[in-house]
C-alpha cells in the first residue's frame, strides 16, 4: 500500500514539475505577449495543482493526517491564477502591446471599432 | 527512489524558474515582466511543498497560501497600474 502510493504521489510530483518545466519553455520560446501568457497561465496553474495534489496525498497516505490548508492553496490557485493571466492581458491589449506579425485575426479590434462607431453616430 | 525522484522535481522546477529569470530580464514589454514574475510566484508555491515533503515536515504549509494570496495581489496591483496609471483610485478625481 505505501509503496503503490509512494509510485502515484511521485508519478503526480513529478508530472507537475514537467508541466512547470515546459511552460518555462512556452514562455522563453513563443512569439509575442498574448501567447507567453497563454502557455503561463495554463501550464504552471496545472503543473502546480498537480504537484500540490500530490503533496496532499503524501501527508494523507504516509504520514497520516489531513491538511486542509494544502486543499485550500489547490482551490486558491485553480481560482485566481487565470483571472491574473487575464487581468495582465487585458492591461497589455489597451496599453498597446503588439501581437504578433503573423497572427491574422483580432477581432477585439474590429468590436472596439464598431462601438466606437456607434458611440460616434 | 522517492527522495531521488523529489530531488528531480525540485531540479526541473529551479530549471523552469531560471528561464523565467531570463524573460523577466529579456522581456520586450512590461506585461511580459509581470507574466513571468507571476508564473516565478507559483513555481515558488510548488518548490515550498516539494521541499515540506523532502523535509518531511508540515510547518510550511501556510507559506503555500500566502505566497497564492500575495502572488495574485502583486499581479492584479501591476495590471491595474499598468491600465489605468494608479492602483487605488479617488472616485472625487473623476
Amino acid at each position: 500500500m505505501i509503496v503503490i502510493s509512494k509510485f502515484i504521489i511521485g508519478y503526480l510530483v513529478l508530472q507537475g514539475a514537467l508541466l512547470s518545466l515546459i511552460a518555462a519553455f512556452g514562455v522563453l520560446r513563443l512569439p509575442d505577449a498574448y501567447t507567453r501568457n497563454h502557455a503561463a497561465s495554463k501550464s504552471a496553474t496545472l503543473g502546480v495543482i498537480s504537484i500540490l495534489l500530490g503533496v496532499f496525498l503524501y501527508f494523507l497516505i504516509i504520514e497520516g493526517q489531513t491538511n486542509s490548508r494544502i486543499i485550500l492553496g489547490i482551490i486558491f490557485v485553480f481560482l485566481t491564477s487565470p483571472v491574473a493571466g487575464h487581468l495582465i492581458s487585458r492591461a497589455a491589449y489597451n496599453k498597446g502591446v503588439p501581437l504578433w506579425k503573423g497572427s491574422v485575426q483580432d477581432d477585439l479590434k474590429h468590436h472596439r471599432e464598431k462601438t466606437n462607431q456607434k458611440a460616434k453616430g | 527512489m522517492f527522495e531521488i525522484i523529489m530531488l528531480i522535481s525540485l531540479l526541473l522546477i529551479a530549471i523552469s524558474s531560471l528561464m523565467y529569470i531570463y524573460r523577466v530580464i529579456k522581456g520586450p514589454s512590461t506585461p511580459d515582466r509581470v507574466i513571468a514574475l507571476d508564473a516565478i510566484g507559483i513555481n515558488l508555491i510548488g518548490i515550498t511543498a516539494v521541499i515540506s515533503v523532502v523535509l518531511n515536515t508540515d510547518a510550511f504549509l501556510e507559506v503555500i497560501l500566502l505566497l497564492g494570496i500575495l502572488t495574485f495581489i502583486g499581479t492584479v496591483a501591476f495590471s491595474k497600474f499598468l491600465e489605468k496609471g494608479e492602483i487605488i483610485e479617488n472616485d472625487r478625481d473623476q
